[in-house]
């Protein structure tokens, strides 16, 4: 830990550049996994019955819209910050 | 003489710069000051003038089989009302189909912008643009509610969802107020702006890459000249994710048009 402090207390230059990778990147993470697990659930239920698969995907396409509004807020934020 | 007149020109500027936030910053085209034509604003209108003009012409002579852009005419109206609103909202929200329409076209001809050559700039990447229709969204479906339950009935259904126990309403009824009047006209719209600029900035800095590495080709001395080789995936990058823009465009126009239905269906009909 002290030498990871060390280390960010040595580094020079445009911190700034650092911080907005940092916050767009740890933004990025749960979304993505959440996003993995829905799209993959979505073709499991479509395989399963592909009757219901118009439905399934119009849904599929509402949940991801609500998850990546997530990272997308991330990516705003690395600019603004 | 020419090759001067192509080395003033034509050689990228030293050192590179990777592109960022400067290239939405637009400048005035006619008139000055905050209200000015600049080019957000130009293709703005023009992309209204184009769906406008492109619905009256195409439907203007309709025939029972349909040709040509009355084809297209057909297909998009048909898109929004089979796999938008009969899905989310039923035969009830079919009087929405022409504004629901009317934004699918109008969104995504703003989003198509962004790789046209010669345009090559997303309008809808410029705030203004998708915080203007959230906040009409926004306006439409509280009306609605409000029409169609009446304010308060409409106000308990949305804070005070039945068929929860009593004591969760304590934590249930912040978080609604929060997520239905706060967050969704800003999630709505910022995902909208979001992925546009993200895509023009993809762009961008691949186009820009493709230059860079391409001027070496011709400036380059010795075998420095191989560097230029680079700029052929560079290209070819930039090509795929044009193709990919083509998808995030109608990709976003479909999603905020369903979202619009979403919400305008849920504060017609409240769950039971």
């Amino acid at each position: 830990m002290s030498h990871m402090l060390a280390l960010l207390a040595a580094v020079e230059g445009d911190v700034g550049a650092i911080g907005k990778g940092l916050v767009y990147g740890l933004a990025a993470i749960g979304p993505g996994i959440g996003i993995g697990f829905l799209v993959g659930k979505s073709v499991e239920a479509m395989a399963r019955q592909p009757e219901a698969a118009g439905q399934v995907r119009t849904t599929m396409f509402l949940g991801i819209a609500f998850v990546e509004a997530l990272a997308l807020f991330g990516f705003v934020l690395s600019f603004i910050i | 003489m020419l090759h001067a007149l192509l080395a003033s020109t034509v050689v990228p500027p030293d050192p590179f710069h990777a592109p960022g936030t400067e290239i939405f910053i637009t400048h005035c085209w006619v008139g000055s000051g905050e209200w000015c034509m600049n080019r957000a604003m130009f293709w703005m209108v023009m992309s209204a003038v184009i769906v406008i003009g492109f619905f009256v012409l195409a439907t203007r002579k309709s025939k029972l089989v349909p040709t040509g852009m009355q084809n297209l005419a057909e297909v998009t109206v048909d898109f929004v009302r089979n796999s938008v609103i009969m899905e989310v909202m039923g035969k009830g929200g079919l009087t929405f189909l022409p504004l629901l329409t009317a934004m699918f076209s109008f969104i995504f001809v703003n989003n198509i912008f962004g790789i046209i050559p010669g345009i090559s700039f997303p309008t809808t990447s410029r705030m203004a643009i998708p915080i203007f229709l959230a906040l009409m969204v926004y306006v439409i479906f509280n009306f609605m509610g409000v029409k169609s339950q009446g304010g308060l009935t409409y106000l308990k259904s949305v804070l005070f969802p039945p068929g929860v126990p009593w004591p969760i309403y304590f934590l249930v009824t912040p978080i609604e107020l929060v997520s239905v009047f706060i967050v969704r006209p800003l999630t709505l719209s910022v995902r909208l702006f979001a992925n546009m600029v993200a895509g023009h900035l993809i762009l961008t800095i691949f186009a820009v890459g493709t230059y860079y590495l391409g001027a070496h080709f011709f400036f380059a001395e010795g075998a420095n000249k191989l560097v230029g080789l680079f700029s052929i995936p560079a290209f070819a990058m930039l090509l795929f994710m044009m193709a990919f823009e083509l998808l995030v465009a109608f990709l976003q126009a479909y999603i905020f048009t369903i979202l619009t239905a979403v919400y305008i269906g849920g504060a017609m009909h409240p769950e039971h």
